[in-house]
C-alpha cells in the first residue's frame, strides 16, 4: 500500500481530530454550550480540563463547539470561493477578449479594497447570520482564487491538446472541465489548503471584532475576545483558541503539501 | 597512449531515477565507454536520444547534468585524470583547457550583456589573455567564422543577431581561450538546413585553423560525416561501433550503424493529379492580429484525394501559418478555401461538425498534443464518441481496430501519455486523427522531433494508412529527405510566398530557381566531402543569415 510520510501523518492525524471533534461536538462536549458550570476563570481541574471562561462556562466545551462553528464556516466559505473563483477564472481564460477584461477588471476593483474593511462594511449593513458570513467571506476570497485559476488556465489554454479539442469542435464545458481542470488541479489543491486557513483566520478576526459569530454561539475568535482581559491576570484561557488555530493551520497545510506531491508525481502529472 | 590529448577509459555514468510510486533507483546510463582523441582531430559521437552522447560529452568537462554522476572510469586530459583533481582542478580546466558549445545558443547567451563581454569572459577570467588581446582574438575569430563586421560585431546584444550568427558567436566563445578541446553539443540541430550549412562550414574551418581537438555530438550521421575524422556510434549508453568516418559511412560493420546510414530510403511512387482536388486553397493572404505585415501572400495550392502535398520551407516561411488558416484558427484577410467540394467558412466558429471531422490535424510535439491526464483510450476514444456517438462495446472494438492500425495493440488503452515513447506518442496522435475518418489530415512537422529510425517508422505507417483509408495529407516540413520519401506534389515556400509548386518530379528536377536550389543542396548527404562541394556551388545566402 502507499506509504504516508511522517509529516503528512501528523497533519492528517490533527486535521482528522479537529474535524471529528467538530462533527461529533454534542457527543463529546462534557457540558452544554452556554451552560454556566463554575466560577470565573477557574484553573484546569478534573471536572474542567481546560478550566472555565470569563463567566464560568466550561472552556473545553466552548472550544469544541467553537471549533465546530469555525471549521464549518471556513469550509463552506472555501468551497464557495473555489467553485466561483475557479469556474470564473477558467471561463475568463477560455473566452479571452472582452469577457476576460470585464471579469479581470471587476476582480481588480474588488481586490483594491482591503478585504477585512470591505467585509466589516458589508457586515455592518447586513444582518450578521452564518449564511451571510459565509457568502461575504467566500465571495471576497474568490477574487484570489480567480487570479490563480485564470493564470494557470491561460497557460494550459494555449497547449496543443486544447487546440486539438477546439479543432474537434468541443464545447466550452468539455474544454474547461475535461481538458483544463485536471491539469490545473495541483496548484488549486495547494492553494485550497492555504485559503482554508486564511478563512479560519478571517472568521476568527471578524468574531474578535464583534462582527462575526454572535454570542452566545461560540467560535474560536469569539472565545479569544471573551477571555482577552484574563491575559492581564495571567489567565491562559485566551491562548487556547489561538493554539488551536495554529495547530489546525499547520496540520491542514501538511496534508495539502502531501496531496500536492502525490498529484504531481502521479502518472501524467506535470511535475 | 602517448600523444592522445583526451583519453577516456571505461567511463561509467549513473543517475537516480524516480519511477512514480516507487522508491528512487540508481541506474547506469553509460556502461563503460573508452575512446581517445589526438590533437587537431574531431571525434563524432552519434546516437539517438537517450544514447548517452551528450552525457559523455559533458563528462569530458567532468560535469554531470541534473543528478547525473560519473560513477567510474577515468578521463585523462593532457596527461591528467581530471576526475581526481577535485572541484578546484575542474574549475581551472573548464573554460580554459576544455570549452563547450551548447545546442541552443539563444538560451545559452545572457541577453543582458553584449556579445564581446561574453565571448572574452572565460579567456580573461582564466588569465589566458589580457583583455585587449582577448578582444583582438575574438575579432579574428569573428572574421574567421564569417560573421558580418567582425570589428563591431561584439558590440551587439544576442537578440540583435540571427540564430545562425549566434551559434557561430558561441563557437567563437568556445575557441577564444585557446582551449585544447572543444565539446560541440548538437550545435546545428536547432537551425534551418540552409543556415546549418554555413555554421557547419565555419565550425569545420575554425577547427582546422586553430588545431584544437573536438568532440562533435549529434544525432545526424550525415552532418557528423562532414566534420569528423573518427565516429563513434552509441546506443543506450553502449558503444556500437567506433572507426574512421570513411569506414562508418562506407563500410559499416554493425546492423544498427547500417540502419542509420540507410535511413530515409522509403520509396513512394508519385500519383498523377485528379480532376477534383479535396482541398483547393486560392489566393490566401493572412496576417496575425496586431501586426502590420502579411505572413502569407496570395498562396494557392491544391491537394488531391488520397495524395500528399508537401509544403517545404525554412522557419518563418509561413508554412505553419498556412495550416492555421486552413484549420480556421487564423481567418485569412482574403482568399478562399474549398474543401470536399464546399467552401469552408474562414473562421472555426462558422464550420459544421462535418467540416471539422473531415479535416484533422497532427502536431509536431506529440507530448503537448495529448492531455497528460487522459489515457490513450480517452484520447482516441473521444473523437469516436464525439463524431459518431460510439459507446461501450462498439467503441472498444473500434479503439482496438485503430490501435492495431498504428501497430500498437490494445494493451495501451489504459496507459497515460507519460508512459509512452516518443514514437508511440506520435502514433497515438495519428490514431486520434484517423478515428474521425477524415478526408484530409494536416501533418505539421510530425517527424522532426523524432529520432531518424523512429521517424522512418512513422512515415512508413502514414504511407500505409494513406493506402488503406484513402486520406490526403498536407505535409508541412523543412526536411527535403522526408518530402522525397512521401510527397506526390510539392509547394516550396519562402517568406510567405509559394515560390515553386508542382508535382514532385517537376519540383525536384532542374532547372531550379535560386531558392529551391539552395534548399535542395543544403540537405546533408551521407557522403564524405559533401560540404565542400556544396559550399563551392552556392548561389544565394539563406534567409537566416
Amino acid at each position: 500500500m502507499m506509504r504516508i510520510p511522517f509529516a503528512a501523518a501528523v497533519g492528517l492525524f490533527f486535521t482528522a481530530l479537529y474535524f471529528l471533534a467538530a462533527i461529533f461536538a454534542p457527543l463529546l462536549a462534557p457540558y452544554g454550550m452556554a451552560e454556566v458550570v463554575g466560577d470565573v476563570w477557574e484553573p484546569s481541574s478534573a471536572t474542567h480540563l481546560l478550566g472555565t471562561d470569563n463567566i464560568g462556562r466550561d472552556l473545553l466545551t466552548r472550544m469544541i463547539y467553537g471549533g465546530r462553528t469555525t471549521i464549518f464556516i471556513a469550509t463552506a466559505a472555501t468551497v464557495l470561493s473555489f467553485t466561483t473563483g475557479s469556474v470564473l477564472g477558467f471561463l475568463a481564460a477560455v473566452l479571452g477578449g472582452w469577457a476576460d477584461q470585464l471579469l479581470s477588471r471587476a476582480v481588480d476593483l474588488l481586490m483594491s479594497i482591503p478585504s477585512l474593511i470591505f467585509a466589516l462594511v458589508v457586515l455592518s449593513v447586513m444582518p450578521v447570520t452564518v449564511p451571510v458570513l459565509i457568502l461575504v467571506m467566500g465571495l471576497l476570497d474568490s477574487t484570489r482564487v480567480f487570479r490563480l485559476a485564470r493564470a494557470v488556465a491561460v497557460d494550459i489554454n494555449v497547449m496543443d491538446y486544447v487546440e486539438a479539442a477546439k479543432l474537434r469542435g468541443e464545447g466550452r464545458v468539455w474544454i474547461i472541465f475535461r481538458e483544463i481542470l485536471p491539469n490545473a488541479l495541483s496548484p488549486l489543491v495547494a492553494e485550497m489548503g492555504l485559503r482554508f486557513i486564511f478563512m479560519v483566520l478571517f472568521v476568527s478576526t471578524l468574531s474578535f471584532l464583534g462582527l462575526g459569530v454572535q454570542p452566545p454561539e461560540a467560535d474560536w475568535g469569539g472565545i479569544v475576545k471573551e477571555n482577552k482581559d484574563g491575559i492581564v491576570y495571567g489567565i491562559p484561557a485566551a491562548l487556547i483558541p489561538a493554539f488551536a488555530i495554529a495547530t489546525l493551520a499547520i496540520s491542514v497545510n501538511l496534508v495539502a503539501d502531501w496531496v500536492l506531491n502525490r498529484t504531481t508525481s502521479l502518472k501524467g502529472g506535470r511535475g | 597512449m602517448g600523444d592522445a590529448m583526451l583519453d577516456v577509459r571505461d567511463l561509467k555514468i549513473g543517475a537516480t531515477a524516480y519511477p512514480p510510486g516507487e522508491p528512487p533507483q540508481e541506474i547506469e546510463i553509460v556502461h563503460g565507454v573508452s575512446f581517445q582523441l589526438e590533437k587537431g582531430k574531431v571525434l563524432g559521437l552519434i546516437g539517438e536520444s537517450g544514447a548517452g552522447k551528450s552525457t559523455i560529452g559533458l563528462a569530458a568537462l567532468g560535469y554531470g547534468r541534473g543528478g547525473v554522476e560519473i560513477t567510474g572510469g577515468e578521463v585523462w586530459i593532457n596527461g591528467r585524470d581530471i576526475l581526481k583533481g577535485g572541484m578546484r582542478g575542474l574549475r581551472k580546466l573548464r573554460g580554459a583547457e576544455v570549452t563547450y558549445v551548447a545546442q541552443s545558443a539563444a538560451a545559452a547567451f545572457n541577453p543582458a550583456k553584449k556579445l564581446m563581454e561574453q565571448v572574452t569572459e572565460a579567456a580573461i577570467h582564466h588569465n589566458r589573455f589580457p583583455k585587449s588581446e582577448a578582444e583582438a582574438r575574438a575579432v579574428t575569430l569573428f572574421a574567421k567564422l564569417g560573421l558580418p563586421d567582425p570589428e563591431t560585431f561584439g558590440n551587439r546584444y544576442p537578440h540583435q543577431v540571427s540564430g545562425g550568427q549566434l551559434q557561430r558567436a558561441m563557437t567563437a566563445l568556445a575557441l577564444c581561450p585557446e582551449p585544447d578541446l572543444v565539446v560541440f553539443d548538437e550545435p546545428t540541430t536547432a537551425l534551418d538546413v540552409t543556415t546549418q550549412i554555413d555554421v557547419l562550414a565555419a565550425i569545420k574551418e575554425a577547427i582546422r585553423d586553430t588545431g584544437v581537438a573536438a568532440l562533435y555530438i549529434t544525432h545526424d550521421l550525415a552532418v557528423v560525416a562532414q566534420v569528423s575524422d573518427d565516429i563513434m556510434v552509441l546506443r543506450n549508453g553502449d558503444k556500437v561501433e567506433y572507426g574512421s568516418a570513411d569506414q562508418i559511412i562506407n563500410a559499416p560493420q554493425e546492423d544498427y550503424t547500417r540502419a542509420l546510414v540507410s535511413v530515409r530510403s522509403i520509396e513512394h511512387e508519385e500519383q498523377p493529379p485528379t480532376p477534383d482536388p479535396v482541398l483547393r486553397v486560392s489566393g490566401i493572404t493572412a496576417r496575425y492580429k496586431g501586426t502590420p505585415f502579411d505572413v502569407l501572400h496570395d498562396v494557392s495550392v491544391d491537394l488531391h484525394p488520397g495524395q500528399t502535398l508537401a509544403v517545404v520551407g525554412e522557419s518563418g516561411s509561413g508554412k505553419s501559418t498556412l495550416a492555421r488558416v486552413i484549420t480556421g484558427l487564423l481567418p485569412p484577410r482574403s482568399g478562399e478555401i474549398e474543401f470536399a467540394g464546399r467552401t469552408l467558412s474562414p473562421a472555426l466558429e462558422g464550420r459544421s461538425r462535418e467540416d471539422l471531422r473531415e479535416l484533422q490535424m497532427i502536431y509536431q510535439m506529440a507530448d503537448v498534443a495529448m492531455n497528460p491526464r487522459q489515457t490513450v483510450g480517452t484520447i482516441i476514444g473521444r473523437p469516436l464518441e464525439f463524431y459518431f456517438g460510439l459507446k461501450g462495446k462498439e467503441k472498444r472494438r473500434r479503439l482496438k481496430e485503430l490501435l492495431d492500425e498504428i501497430e500498437m495493440g490494445d494493451g495501451f488503452i489504459d496507459r497515460y501519455p507519460a508512459e509512452l515513447s516518443g514514437g508511440q506518442k506520435q502514433r497515438v496522435c495519428i490514431a486520434r486523427a484517423l478515428a474521425a475518418k477524415p478526408k484530409m489530415i494536416i501533418c505539421d512537422e510530425v517527424t522532426s522531433a523524432l529520432d531518424p529510425l523512429v521517424a522512418d517508422g512513422i512515415l512508413k505507417l502514414l504511407l500505409n494508412l494513406q493506402k488503406i483509408e484513402n486520406v490526403a495529407f498536407l505535409f508541412i516540413t523543412h526536411d527535403i529527405a522526408t518530402v522525397r520519401a512521401i510527397a506526390d506534389s510539392i509547394a516550396v515556400m519562402y517568406r510567405g510566398k509559394v515560390v515553386r509548386y508542382g508535382s514532385k518530379s517537376q519540383v525536384l528536377s532542374p532547372p531550379f530557381d535560386d531558392y529551391t536550389d539552395l534548399l535542395l543542396s543544403s540537405v546533408p548527404e551521407m557522403k564524405l566531402g559533401w560540404l565542400e562541394e556544396v559550399i563551392a556551388h552556392r548561389k544565394m545566402e539563406s534567409a537566416g543569415n
